[in-house]
């Protein structure tokens, strides 16, 4: 039975699974290398929940979450033009400069509104601005991506540590950091929480994306354009700034993601800090197929588990990466899971032929004269 | 600045020239030859860190350096042996595969590294000096580059053996036409998968060698996060080099000349943000992109898994 002629509760609960799945599992495996470190996984993961959670701290949570979905977005967006930019890092740490630079000043000499307007525009454009090159190189001759981004981002992150240590060095302080923007100038809450109204405009962002990548035309194009360049090319997409067009709104969401950031949640920026959202939401963005709306619980759920687990390992006496490795966790059993339902759809053998005649005579290719 | 030009501070450049150099070329060496048979290994920089770790925890306990490098190679295998299953075997994705393996790499070894030295970095047994006797008379490069630990001279040594295999050797032409069009080594009858398993194990041994000299031979000790991107300027030397060893040798020392520049300014009274010194190498690459955009050659089998049969 192919995929199509299943009853549609049976896919969807299919989808379910297979995004839940490698989370659970991203889990269990955690426990286990918990365990034996000698620290309790049950203390560990309900330090979790209390942390990122319980008494309120859900909005820390929340706050975390603001930059993150936007991030994710940027990143789904150009995932769907099967186009890797993976030089988030540097644009977000350049968006984040120029808000984190400019804000103090800016919050201070004109209404705040305004002042937030023009310095989320300006981080949008600057972390576009730093697609660009990348984007040409590949619209125009082909240029590997993911080697012009991981250059870029370097370059970008250094000139984002000069800056800091340059022009926008609070003269206040001998630490290499920005001079902060007051708190009362920061982004201001949504009534009755602790968290700020970045939350709204990621939510909006979210919802802005999943109808233009679902209900317009230009959602249309990218979609084919993702599924086969060739093919787009036949019927009249043109490819190029196709591109340039996905790589560009791909940096200047990254570079919101930065403002909000910034203006929301940190305030100042300090020389040598890279949070890495980029790499911490990627698999999530996966699990969610690359649909804005379904990103959303995704990333609330990362956001809830990195907020809870950066205190649970302080507590538990463990070094905060610990976060990395059940990502890179995540991201390993999500292709396997991937795999094997792939596999099973389609009624195919696990193993790939070529495997399985390996293992049946492992030693063939010594007694047969190959041409290697 | 004539002050600057003294033999001590040529010999110091050129020592710190080499410590910036060896662990980036072992790796990027690795890289090549994955590159070659169609492996882009994004996990270089936690196959790294594994390495380093390793080859750390290993000297440590066994107070022998060479064992410690030893002990670098053979996790490197270990680590790279996700993306041999997962990708070569079973043909699953390696841009997400190779981001997770550089994740838990890094994460893995600073748990591990806090759990077990938190308090006190220990370091490991102090790098012997060989005089190579005569050239270590020359000045400048006598103290410098042939006053090296022989471990250096077996990694020059097996820079030059990737080098010669990659060159002369039939398993070479194998690799490329892993990387290159998968199908016509299978209709020649070789086995892609098999071609592409030897790659991946042999790019894993030079990257955990690579980062086992970075923490061994260049700093002393293992910190988190030690490579600090080095694997992926591995990544980006391989793409630039298109292959050829000798300039993967070149941009490395290109790469360590900056590394060193950054060091040696410092202890001057010139006042260059090193900053801008880091970034140099990235900005050299990325003109050179720009540059030579039309001619660097990226083949499309290159990260693509191969399916017999399939189009």
């Amino acid at each position: 039975m192919t995929r199509s002629e299943r009853p549609r509760w049976r896919r969807g609960v299919d989808i379910v699974v297979r995004s839940v799945l490698p989370v659970l599992f991203a889990l269990i495996v955690g426990a286990i290398i918990l365990w034996a470190l000698g620290k309790d996984p049950l203390t560990f993961y309900a330090d979790i929940v209390a942390n990122g959670l319980a008494d309120g701290n859900w909005q820390n949570s929340m706050v975390l979450m603001s930059p993150l979905l936007i991030m994710g977005i940027a990143l789904i967006v150009v995932f769907r033009g099967q186009l890797w930019n993976l030089g988030y890092d540097g644009q977000y740490l350049l968006g984040a400069v120029f808000a984190a630079g400019f804000g103090p000043t800016l919050t201070q000499q004109m209404p705040p509104f305004l002042a937030y307007v023009i310095l989320s525009i300006g981080a949008i454009v600057v972390g576009a601005l730093w697609t660009l090159i990348p984007a040409w190189l590949k619209a125009r001759y082909g240029t590997n991506e993911i080697i012009t981004t991981l250059v870029m981002s370097t370059i970008g992150i250094g000139i984002a540590n000069m800056l800091i240590k340059g022009v926008f060095q609070d003269p206040n302080v001998v630490t290499p950091q920005t001079a902060a923007i007051p708190l009362d100038a920061m982004l201001p809450f949504i009534p009755g929480t602790q968290v700020n109204i970045g939350f709204i405009v990621a939510i909006v962002v979210a919802l802005a994306f999943h109808v233009i990548l679902t209900r317009t035309s230009f959602g249309l194009r990218l979609d084919v354009y993702g599924s086969n360049p060739k093919a787009a090319r036949h019927v009249g997409i043109n490819s190029r700034s196709m591109v340039v067009v996905l790589f560009l709104i791909s940096g200047g969401l990254i570079g919101l993601a930065a403002a909000m950031d910034m203006l929301g949640q940190w305030g100042y920026l300090r020389a040598n800090w890279n949070p890495s959202y980029g790499n911490e939401i990627l698999p999530f963005v996966f699990l969610a197929r690359l649909s804005p709306l379904a990103s959303i619980p995704f990333i609330a759920f990362y956001a809830v588990f990195a907020t809870g687990a950066t205190i649970a390992s302080q507590q538990a006496g463990l070094s905060v990466d610990f976060l990395m490795v059940i990502v890179a966790l995540v991201l390993v059993f999500m292709t396997i899971t991937e795999y094997v339902g792939t596999k099973r759809d389609l009624g195919q053998s696990y193993l790939p032929d070529e495997l399985k005649d390996a293992f049946r005579r492992p030693f063939a290719s010594m007694t047969r004269r190959t041409t290697s | 600045m004539s002050d600057l030009f003294t033999p001590m501070f040529l010999t110091t450049f050129i020592v710190g020239c080499i410590m910036g150099a060896m662990p980036l070329m072992i790796a990027a060496v690795g890289e090549t030859i994955g590159e070659a048979a169609g492996i882009l290994n994004l996990g270089i920089e936690g196959v790294m860190l594994v390495g380093a770790y390793v080859g750390y925890v290993v000297a440590l306990s066994t107070h022998s350096l060479w064992l410690g490098m030893l002990g670098g190679a053979v996790a490197g295998a270990v680590a790279s042996l996700v993306m041999l299953v997962l990708n070569v075997w079973l043909g699953l994705n390696q841009i997400v595969l190779g981001i997770a393996v550089t994740l838990a790499g890094t994460g893995i070894t600073s748990v591990l590294f806090y759990q077990l030295y938190g308090s006190n970095t220990p370091r490991v047994p102090d790098v012997f000096e060989w005089q190579i006797p005569g050239l270590s008379m020359i000045p400048v490069i006598g103290p410098s580059l042939f006053s090296q630990s022989p471990i250096f001279w077996v990694c020059v040594l097996l820079v030059v053996a990737a080098a010669w295999a990659l060159k002369k050797t039939n398993w070479s032409l194998s690799i490329r036409a892993a990387g290159q069009m998968p199908s016509s080594l299978d209709a020649a009858g070789g086995s892609v998968m098999r071609t592409r398993s030897q790659a991946v194990l042999v790019g894993g041994v030079f990257a955990g060698l690579g980062g086992a000299y970075l923490s061994l031979i260049a700093t002393g000790a293992f910190t988190p996060v030690i490579t600090n991107g080095i694997g992926f300027v591995a990544i980006i030397v391989t793409m630039v080099t298109n292959g050829r060893i000798i300039w993967v040798a070149a941009m490395s020392l290109l790469f360590g000349l900056s590394v060193s520049l950054g060091t040696v300014l410092q202890l001057t009274s010139l006042n260059i943000p090193t900053d801008v010194i880091g970034m140099l190498p990235y900005v050299v690459v990325m003109a050179v992109l720009v540059i030579f955009a039309r001619s660097v050659y990226i083949s499309p089998a290159l990260a693509a898994p191969y399916t017999r049969g399939a189009r």
